[in-house]
């Protein structure tokens, strides 16, 4: 070991944050201030401040239609939610409602155009392949660091945690989808003289899109297995109660929220999958 | 001026493109390329050209390079070399901007796979190309309903591809290029992933089409009977080259080389031949000059049992036979009018060898090929079975 001394890695990374901290300060402090508050009012003055029995009415409505006009998802639904607002676990309900709700909405954001990208150049699915690796392998719980030295606590860095975790999916999907599209097709559209974008839009991302809807359900559900480890940084909502459980030692009052996470992920997860049918199908 | 001028347009594929290219000038093989670049050798210096409204037919086997030739015309893949003309532009060294436009104004391309849109109704599908081009929702509507009623699909129009049948989606692949309205129709293998009846209907429905829309068409395909039925020209290609142009007669009677023959050898013969093929110049005597006794006499000579009789004009009056001939003579007749007689089998220079088949089966004299009243040959039965099996066929028709 003598001969090269301990690469000081550790303090090249935390230099680097350091530095990234201190440069974009300013940015750092309007997403925490400004789309904090944003997320805050969100959860508590537009979600919570709907009826409990009228948001269990909406969303058994919407399951209805959503499933086809079955009555299992609509039931479950109703009764799943009635179960958590019974256990008194409403407000932290929609608070991870919401954690997982704007998480999945960025990693989309992020993740489709980056797939796209990945799907039309060879040098960019090199570099993103490894990078997407990397993002899902390392241990969740170490992207709680730099949130917390970005953005403090609270909201923003679950939401900053969950994102990096949740995006990968969404890019590979989405770049799957696209090369997935017969070579056949992608000749009849250039035969027609399409330039990249009429290609993209009307042939491409079309036929892509139930594959790239499977990757936005993986990535809700990945955003949705963030919350636990997002509420050790202060993230409301259900995965705090189950950290309190742990805490102190109160396997009922972690086993109940763990349950409400459960019942959130399945109906999150049976409404995606619905709504993902495809024209001409 | 040819629609599509092609000339010494080369493929390879590989990395070596340019070694290649340089072993092709040697009048290397697409083997010995193989070998010593490990390059594959698509197109080979082909050139023709097409003129305007005619089908012309890329014939060849699977690996031949027919589909990459295709390709290069409308260059969905990029030359090695050399040009293809589109009305007098050179597509090889066009920007992408102008290519766009060419393709989008100029050239459209049916797939042998249909390659139609999942996701998109029949109508949409037939909307393609003018939504790719801009034009206006109604307009492009209006126009790929009237493609779509063209090849018989009107009332499908709300339908998915996948509901359609595939003769249907075909259909819809032909509508969605006419739509369009491009000068050239680029069709790779077109009908050949359709069952042979819904094939043959669909080669009949083309050519019906080609009669008013008179379009020019660029056909690919492996299947000669196909190539022979709707080509004009066609050119044969082997291994990357194009070893014979011609129309359908000259590639039957006078196959280029052992490849082209061995290609042509199966081929049902009596489809394509015709009439004219196999007539041959007719002994006739004159109705006004000629009496019994000439008849008689020329008869005799060429050992025939019946003779045409026409006047100076060539237009044909009836035949006579070596009976009533004789007979006539014998009673001193002068004239041959009351002897004649019309029932004459008769076809016309474009009759086809099974049409012939049946008239020459119980004809009592040889088959009149008749054009404008006129006798332009006859055919004997002899004839009809030695053009069926192979030989004996002569190009020019009129003499042999």
């Amino acid at each position: 070991m003598g001969l090269i001394p301990k690469i000081p890695m550790a303090e090249w990374i935390s230099a680097a944050t350091d530095w990234v901290t201190d440069t974009f300060e300013f940015l750092f402090d309007f997403i925490k201030n400004d789309f904090g508050d944003f997320i805050e009012m969100f959860a508590e003055e537009w979600l919570m401040s709907i009826p409990i029995w009228l948001f269990i009415l909406i969303v058994g409505v919407l399951a209805f239609f959503v499933s086809g006009k079955k009555f299992g998802l609509t039931a479950f639904s109703v009764i799943g939610l009635w179960f958590i607002a019974n256990q008194e676990l409403w407000a932290e309900l929609m608070n991870t409602f919401t954690l997982v709700i704007f998480a999945s909405l960025i990693s989309v954001i992020i993740g489709v155009p980056f797939g796209i990208w990945m799907a039309k150049s060879k040098l960019a699915e090199t570099i993103l392949t490894p990078i997407l690796d990397f993002m899902q392998t390392m241990p969740a719980f170490v992207y709680l660091i730099p949130a917390v030295a970005f953005f403090s606590i609270g909201m923003v860095p679950g939401v900053a945690a969950s994102v990096i975790f949740a995006t990968p999916p969404t890019v590979r999907f989405t770049n799957l989808g696209i090369r997935q599209v017969s070579h056949e097709l992608i000749e009849a559209s250039d035969s027609f003289g399409t330039t990249g974008v009429q290609k993209l839009f009307k042939v491409q991302l079309p036929m892509a899109k139930k594959t790239i809807m499977a990757g936005i359900n993986q990535t809700v559900m990945l955003a949705l297995s963030m919350v636990v480890i997002a509420s050790m940084i202060g993230a409301k909502g259900l995965g705090q109660t189950v950290i309190t459980g742990l805490q102190r030692a109160d396997v009922g009052t972690g086993f109940v929220a763990g349950l409400g996470i459960v019942i959130l992920a399945i109906i999150i997860d049976r409404f995606t999958q619905n709504l993902n049918t495809q024209r001409g199908d | 001026m040819p629609i599509i001028q092609v000339e010494n347009l080369s493929k390879i594929f590989g990395k070596q493109a340019k070694k290649a290219t340089k072993y092709l000038d040697e009048g290397l093989s697409k083997e010995e390329i193989l070998e010593k670049t490990g390059n594959t050798v698509g197109v080979n210096r082909a050139s023709f050209d097409v003129e305007e409204g005619e089908i012309f037919v890329i014939m060849g086997l699977s690996g031949s390079g027919k589909s990459t030739l295709v390709r290069l015309v409308n260059r969905l893949i990029e030359p090695t070399e050399g040009s293809v003309y589109i009305d007098g532009q050179d597509l090889a060294k066009m920007d992408s901007q102008n290519l766009r436009k060419v393709r989008r104004e100029k050239l459209s391309m049916v797939f042998q796979k249909f390659a139609l849109f999942p996701h998109r109704t029949i109508l949409e599908n037939a909307e393609f190309g003018l939504e790719v081009q801009g034009v206006n929702k109604e307009e492009r509507k209006k126009r790929a309903k009237e493609s779509l009623e063209m090849v018989g699909l009107g009332g499908y129009i709300n339908q998915f591809p996948r509901q359609l049948s595939g003769g249907m989606q075909q259909r819809v692949g032909l509508a969605r290029a006419l739509a369009n309205d491009p000068e050239v129709l680029l069709m790779d293998e077109a009908f050949s992933a359709l069952d042979p009846l819904i094939r043959k209907e669909m080669q009949d429905e083309l050519l019906e089409l080609q009669e008013t829309m008179k379009k020019t068409i660029l056909f690919i395909t492996h299947d000669l009977d196909e190539a022979l039925r709707i080509g004009d020209r066609i050119a044969l290609m082997k291994d990357g080259k194009i070893v014979q142009i011609g129309t359908p007669e000259e590639i039957l009677v006078n196959p280029a080389n052992d490849y082209v023959e061995k290609f042509v050898e199966d081929v049902d013969r009596s489809k394509v031949l015709t009439a004219e093929h196999i007539m041959k110049r007719p002994e006739t005597v004159d109705i006004e000059k000629h009496g019994p006794r000439t008849a008689l006499e020329r008869m005799r000579k060429e050992g025939l049992s019946t003779i045409y009789v026409t006047d100076a004009k060539r237009n044909l009056h009836g035949y006579v036979t070596a009976e009533d001939v004789s007979e006539a003579a014998k009673k001193d007749v002068k004239e041959l009018k009351g002897i004649l007689r019309t029932d004459i089998p008769k076809a016309s220079k474009d009759t086809s060898m099974n049409e012939i088949f049946e008239l020459i089966h119980d004809a009592p004299v040889p088959v009149a090929v008749i054009e404008d009243g006129k006798l332009k040959g006859i055919i004997v039965k002899g004839a009809v079975i030695a053009a069926l099996a192979g030989s004996e066929v002569n190009l020019n028709g009129s003499d042999s």
